[in-house]
């Protein structure tokens, strides 16, 4: 059988493994800020479902969904943690982010980025995870 | 390219009456190529038997380790080569974060494990990296890449001009898959297996085994002969037998296996000094 997409690494398809089995929402991306996966919760705050859409490329993502800084965001919170993690190879998270989907519903969530990197030291990736408040 | 496994047990040696079909050793296999040269893959009890059979004359070999976890290592101190001056003996295998394969290897071959230590050999030896490479071998040219099994652990695919294998002893592409297997990018170990001549798979569990023993790094006899289906290979050698399954139960076993999945490809369980001739 042949493929059109080279195989992911163990560790990318590891991390994937795991994002599937979280609560939380995960979302796995390439080098190339490509989202390559993500799980059924953030298929909730995406509003859409992997399964439909495959990998999503930024232009793609930009389309989805919007993000922009919640009034009461502070300066720390203007860097992008999936910029960071991917640019800058550290963990970043940013405490108040207003998402909007497609369909215009606006969540309140804070979101963490880290890059995956291989025993190598090779960046192979990042992982976004978004926290959504839900109370006052 | 010949292969010629001598050892196919997994986890723990096996020897005895009720294993004389198969085998006791544990991991361990020879690849000669078409000049002679040859290539062993991983260091289990069989290798001790295996340096006694090579030919006089032979200068250079090459071990490959997929992991060092004990089974696939435990004979290395028992590798004849390694104590003769004229040999020149290449170890390839993982490192991890933070130890090189050299130290990593030293915790075994060292006191109060081994009496002999490693710098002490006398042959001439080399170690080399593999985690996610290409390099030759002679004729041979091998991909290493890591595949799912708890440490550092490659799988290995090993070329010539006219044959093809994939090495994948210890391997559980399912874990956290509940699709397995449907989609070959999201597959560890895919495109080392991909439309081999012969691929040495992980098989040492039944179905009904694997619950108790998911995520210990192993395949079913269903998931290889599935992974084989999903990689397009020409003939799966099921390997890594259980240490607890006697000859008839584990042919048993896989011929119950084979009767599900129905592979269009040959399947014959890996036994001590039964050879594949690719070729």
């Amino acid at each position: 059988m042949s493929t059109k997409t080279p195989q992911q690494s163990v560790e990318m398809i590891l991390v994937r493994q795991l994002a599937s089995y979280l609560f939380v929402p995960v979302i796995v991306f390439d080098t190339t800020g490509t989202a390559v996966f993500y799980n059924e919760p953030a298929e909730r705050i995406l509003g859409v479902r992997f399964e439909e859409t495959g990998r999503i490329d930024p232009e793609e993502a930009d389309r989805l969904v919007e993000l922009s800084d919640d009034p009461g965001a502070g300066p720390e919170d203007s860097e992008h943690p999936l910029v960071v993690a991917l640019q800058q190879r550290r963990p970043a998270h940013a405490r108040r982010w207003l998402l909007r989907r497609a369909d215009r519903v606006r969540l309140q969530v804070e979101a963490t980025a880290f890059p995956i990197i291989d025993h190598e030291e090779r960046l192979l990736g990042a992982v976004a995870m978004f926290w959504e408040h839900r109370g006052p | 390219m010949k292969v010629t496994p001598y050892g196919v047990r997994g986890s723990l040696a096996a020897p005895g009456p009720f294993t004389a079909r198969y085998g006791g050793n544990t991991s361990c296999v020879r690849v000669t190529g078409p000049d002679g040269t040859v290539l062993i893959l991983d260091a289990g009890t069989g290798i001790r038997t295996l340096g006694h059979e090579l030919p006089r004359g032979l200068s250079r070999v090459d071990v490959l380790l997929t992991h060092l976890h004990m089974d696939h290592i435990i004979g290395l101190g028992f590798f004849g080569p390694l104590y003769s001056s004229a040999m020149e003996v290449h170890i390839w295998g993982p490192a991890s974060a933070t130890l090189s394969l050299e130290a990593r290897l030293r915790r075994y071959l060292a006191p109060p494990l081994f009496p002999v230590l490693l710098r002490d050999l006398p042959c001439r030896l080399e170690l080399h990296h593999t985690g996610r490479s290409r390099f030759s071998i002679g004729p041979f040219r091998v991909r290493a890449a890591r595949i799912c099994h708890p440490g550092p652990t490659v799988g290995y695919r090993i070329e010539t001009e006219t044959a093809s294998l994939a090495y994948l002893p210890d391997h559980e592409p399912v874990l956290g898959a509940p699709r397995f297997p449907v989609d070959p990018e999201w597959t560890s170990g895919f495109e080392l297996a991909q439309d081999v001549d012969l691929l040495l798979h992980d098989a040492q569990y039944t179905r009904e085994e694997y619950p108790h023993h998911a995520g210990w790094g192993h395949s079913t006899m269903h998931d290889a002969l599935a992974f084989g289906r999903l990689a397009g290979v020409r003939h799966l050698a099921p390997f890594h037998h259980d240490p607890g399954r006697d000859d008839d139960a584990l042919e048993k076993a896989l011929d119950a296996a084979v009767a599900d999945i129905k592979p269009d490809f040959r399947v014959t369980p890996a036994a001590e000094g039964r050879s594949f001739d690719l070729d």
